[in-house]
């Protein structure tokens, strides 16, 4: 364990707070917002969106460094319309029903609702499963 | 209210969309200050590779020194939902919108009694570990989040987030099919599976 991990588990931390305190671990507020009833959830994503934007430009702008003085680089992803439409749909179905995607599982879990002693093994169950059938599936 | 209000109390009060959204921020600025990406999901690949999936099938087969750091920020992030559900929450359950819990209502789903914390996070009164459907729900919603995030290589903090702070197209084409996935679930499988 580096101190860099160290940071990182800090860093979780706070992530595991703000999860929870933006109430976007709230199964309700999923529901409600695919039921289109609130601005909260996309207000939430979408600030986060548009000032993250704002800061890799300024990254960009500045040269950013991070702590290994390297410039933050995006490897972008090949454009595969048909392997991102079908795994997003596979994956909404799942969000829509737990009402928590990767991040609040964890949160959820730490906050005591037992039932995510269950999603989280699931989780990497359906993870593996895809290893398992990856070649069969279009990509 | 007290004389005194501490920094406890203000952040402890329900966080405004646009607070919790510039917190999430800070959370990607910190990732790359650390010299890593925003994303949440990779962490069930790196699982799978920690239980040994590597040795059957080489998807899994990876160096696992580089990603501790998953590790660590996964463990934090559990951790800091303990801490706030203990000492962080506010006297009141989430407040979501009239017309939702007027929704929920009609299929059976008191808010937020449907939490009995009565926190307004999640239903336990479904989900919970001594209901058969509860378990199996969860065990399927677990499978279509795990095989859905890697099959499109994110989930929402990598898609939703991240990508699309980098305009990228497969990532919108993604949160598009986010889209469409939880849009069924919702309004038309979510009400047929809870009325069984």
């Amino acid at each position: 364990m580096k101190f860099r991990h160290l940071l990182f588990f800090i860093v979780g931390i706070f992530f595991g707070i703000v999860m929870f305190k933006s109430e976007v671990v709230s199964w309700f507020r999923i529901h409600e917002m695919f039921r289109f009833e609130s601005i909260h959830m996309y207000g939430v994503i979408g600030t986060a969106v548009v000032l993250s934007a704002i800061m890799f430009i300024l990254f960009e702008k500045f040269k950013f460094k991070n702590l290994d003085g390297n410039y933050p680089k995006y490897d972008p992803l090949p454009w595969n319309f048909k392997r991102h439409i079908i795994a997003g749909t596979i994956f909404g179905l799942g969000w829509g029903l737990l009402g928590a995607c990767p991040g609040p599982m964890y949160v959820l879990l730490g906050s005591g609702y037992g039932i995510f002693l269950i999603v989280v093994p699931s989780a990497v169950a359906g993870a593996y499963l895809y290893g398992l059938v990856r070649d069969k599936l279009p990509h | 209210m007290t004389e005194s209000t501490s920094w406890l109390d203000i952040i402890s009060q329900p966080w405004s969309w646009y607070v919790s959204g510039a917190a999430i921020t800070l959370v990607v600025f910190l990732n790359n200050w650390l010299g890593k990406r925003f994303g949440i999901s990779g962490s069930y690949e790196v699982a799978c590779s920690l239980l040994g999936a590597g040795k059957k099938i080489s998807f899994f087969k990876r160096d696992l020194k580089g990603d501790i750091w998953i590790i660590a920020f996964v463990l934090g992030s559990i951790l800091g939902g303990y801490i706030a559900s203990q000492y962080l929450t506010s006297d009141q359950a989430v407040v979501i919108s009239e017309s939702t819990i007027a929704y929920l209502n009609e299929l059976g789903i008191a808010y937020p009694d449907a939490d009995t914390r009565g926190l307004g996070m999640v239903p336990d009164t479904i989900f919970n570990l001594s209901s058969p459907k509860g378990i199996l729900l969860a065990v399927l919603g677990g499978l279509l989040v795990g095989f859905g995030s890697r099959y499109g290589r994110g989930c929402t903090s990598g898609h939703a987030i991240n990508g699309l702070a980098h305009f990228q197209l497969p990532s919108l084409v993604t949160v598009i099919g986010f889209f469409i996935g939880g849009l069924l679930m919702v309004h038309f499988i979510f009400p047929w599976l809870n009325a069984l």
